[in-house]
């Protein structure tokens, strides 16, 4: 966030008193007056991120994801999405990763109520390096944007070797004839190591990093369809309205298209736990992802 | 002709307009609401706001926003006296697809700053602009925002009352439209009482005058005032909803209504006396 600051001149942060947290301390610092921290009204922050954003600047606000997504929906989707203004929404903690926080605190349906709205770009990076990427193209990219951050301090890196990333351009990490995984967030991982364990019982898979959710990297699917027995998503979202139903949504216009299995969170709210419970709970761990894989191309 | 009396000729222009075209667009319109606003928008567009209308882009001008976004006869009346938007464009107002509406799109060709209808979002808005405004080095403006009563109602208007005197914001003015009915029949003190609204706001930090909405002296006395040096000015105007047509002043049927004709020829004849 400080590069970026220091390259763009127009670029503030707001925060709903979450500043700290989102690790935005530095740029606080640095930039005392391209800093507000609104207090704990998240709609409020929105609202006023807009005003700035309507006088030329490129407002990054942050919260935890459903304050900022279902607290401060409609400011959202009127500033946002109606308006086109050039703010950033970040969600912090998207997904489960705020264990024992909560429900209250979980990123669950977040994606599915932004991506139905007009007008907004959707980017939910893979690791730390891909949110450093996110960070510096959203400061030069004008318009509305949605930015979903999942997973955990000390998950394990995606990207050991520095790459091109480009918004609404999908990442194909590895290749594989029988099979593509399309996954997003903290999931791009454990899909890489779900395809390793594919590998050894002859099970060839595809992997796609679907940074962008929103515009959809399209040519993408078009290629899993032509190419592959199974599409398998793979994401930290309710299995209702994410990265599952982008590629459902698209793919049901299609006579000939391969099976789909959704893989993500329940539509429910479950028990509290430790992130690496639930996840394991929830078997959104790269060797139970594997295992869910192989019974359903079994099946087919 | 002296700014008074320049503004109280913009104001009966003005109700005539709203009335004109509520009648020729044969829809129900948020009449009584358009009309409470008509002297604080006429002081606004007559004298106070700086602005340019053959460029309404201009950087420097200083930007109103419409919180109370079904005030759009107040406001479209005035952006047509004050010469952003044709006669002719004004009578496309509730044609399908057009430019005009019953609350406002952005549309700064037109002098429009923004979008609004869901109410309590303008006041966070204008706390942007200002901001923007005091952190710019070559460009100084302000941000004027109208709320209603009603919309105060909102949580997230409290959200704003509260920030914008930490942020110092004596660029910002807000008005509130308090004309003290909202969308129900029922009188909003036995809604939501606010009572002593004017007290409420000071008690946040804001620099408040306590005017009659419709007494233009006591307007341009309360928007010239010298600004208090780090807080926001709160303008709470006193008003009568549906003020100037006997028959609406304070009848909550005219809160959204169609005017037919024999009830337009009927105010007109009003408005001539």
């Amino acid at each position: 966030m400080l590069s970026a600051g220091e390259k763009n001149p127009k670029l503030m942060v707001v925060s709903g008193d979450l500043g700290d947290s989102s690790g935005l301390a530095r740029f606080k610092n640095t930039f005392p007056d391209r800093f507000i921290n609104i207090g704990i009204a998240e709609q409020n922050m929105i609202g006023v991120a807009a005003g700035l954003a309507k006088e030329g600047h490129n407002v990054f606000a942050t919260s935890f994801a459903p304050f900022i997504t279902l607290r401060s929906g409609e400011q959202i989707r009127m500033n946002l999405g109606y308006m086109e203004l050039n703010v950033k929404a970040v969600a912090i903690g998207s997904g489960i990763s705020m264990a024992f926080l909560g429900n209250s605190h979980y990123g669950l349906e977040d994606t599915a109520i932004m991506r139905s709205i007009p007008n907004l770009t959707i980017v939910c990076p893979a690791d730390c390096s891909e949110i450093v990427k996110t960070v510096h193209a959203a400061a030069e990219f004008k318009g509305p944007m949605y930015i979903r951050l999942t997973g955990a301090v000390g998950n394990p890196p995606v990207y050991t070797e520095e790459y091109d990333f480009e918004i609404g351009k999908s990442i194909t990490l590895r290749e594989g004839s029988d099979i593509t995984i399309f996954a997003i967030g903290s999931m791009v991982y454990e899909s890489l190591e779900a395809a390793k364990v594919l590998d050894s019982v002859g099970i060839s898979s595809r992997v796609v990093n679907m940074h962008t959710l929103k515009p959809c990297d399209y040519k993408a699917i078009d290629r899993a369809i032509s190419s592959s027995k199974a599409i398998i998503t793979v994401e930290e979202h309710s299995v209702i309205g994410g990265l599952g139903s982008v590629i459902a949504e698209y793919k049901t216009q299609f006579s000939k298209s391969p099976a789909h299995l959704i893989i993500g969170l329940p539509d429910k709210f479950g028990k509290t736990a430790e992130y690496k419970f639930l996840l394991e709970k929830y078997r959104l761990v790269g060797n139970k992802i594997a295992t869910d894989i192989q019974n359903f191309v079994k099946n087919l | 002709m002296n700014h008074f009396k320049r503004i109280e000729s913009m104001a009966l222009f003005m109700r005539r307009k709203i009335l004109d075209i509520s009648y020729l667009s044969s829809h129900a319109a948020h009449l009584g609401g358009g009309l409470s606003m008509v002297e604080i928008m006429a002081t606004l567009y007559a004298h106070i706001l700086k602005f340019d209308n053959k460029n309404p882009h201009w950087v420097e001008r200083d930007r109103f926003i419409l919180s109370k976004g079904h005030g759009v006869l107040g406001y479209f009346s005035a952006l047509l006296a004050a010469g952003f938007i044709t006669e002719e464009k004004y009578n496309t107002y509730l044609k399908n697809e057009s430019d005009l509406i019953a609350h406002p799109i952005m549309n700064l060709d037109l002098g429009i700053e923004s979008s609004n209808g869901s109410l309590g979002q303008g006041l966070s808005m204008g706390i942007g602009i200002a901001y923007a405004s005091k952190k710019s080095i070559d460009t100084q403006y302000k941000a004027y925002v109208l709320l209603g009563d009603g919309e105060c109602n909102e949580g997230s208007v409290w959200e704003a009352i509260m920030l914008a005197p930490q942020l110092k914001l004596d660029n910002l003015i807000a008005i509130v439209d308090y004309n003290k009915l909202q969308s129900d029949m029922t009188p909003s003190s036995e809604i939501i009482n606010f009572g002593n609204l004017a007290a409420k706001f000071e008690s946040f930090g804001w620099d408040v005058y306590d005017v009659d909405g419709h007494d233009i002296t006591q307007l341009i006395q309360a928007f010239e005032a010298k600004h208090v040096k780090g807080k926001p000015k709160m303008i709470v105007a006193n008003t009568i909803k549906g003020k100037g047509i006997s028959f609406m002043e304070n009848n909550n049927e005219w809160h959204h209504n169609i005017l037919t004709k024999s009830k337009y020829e009927l105010a007109i004849a009003e408005l001539e006396d």
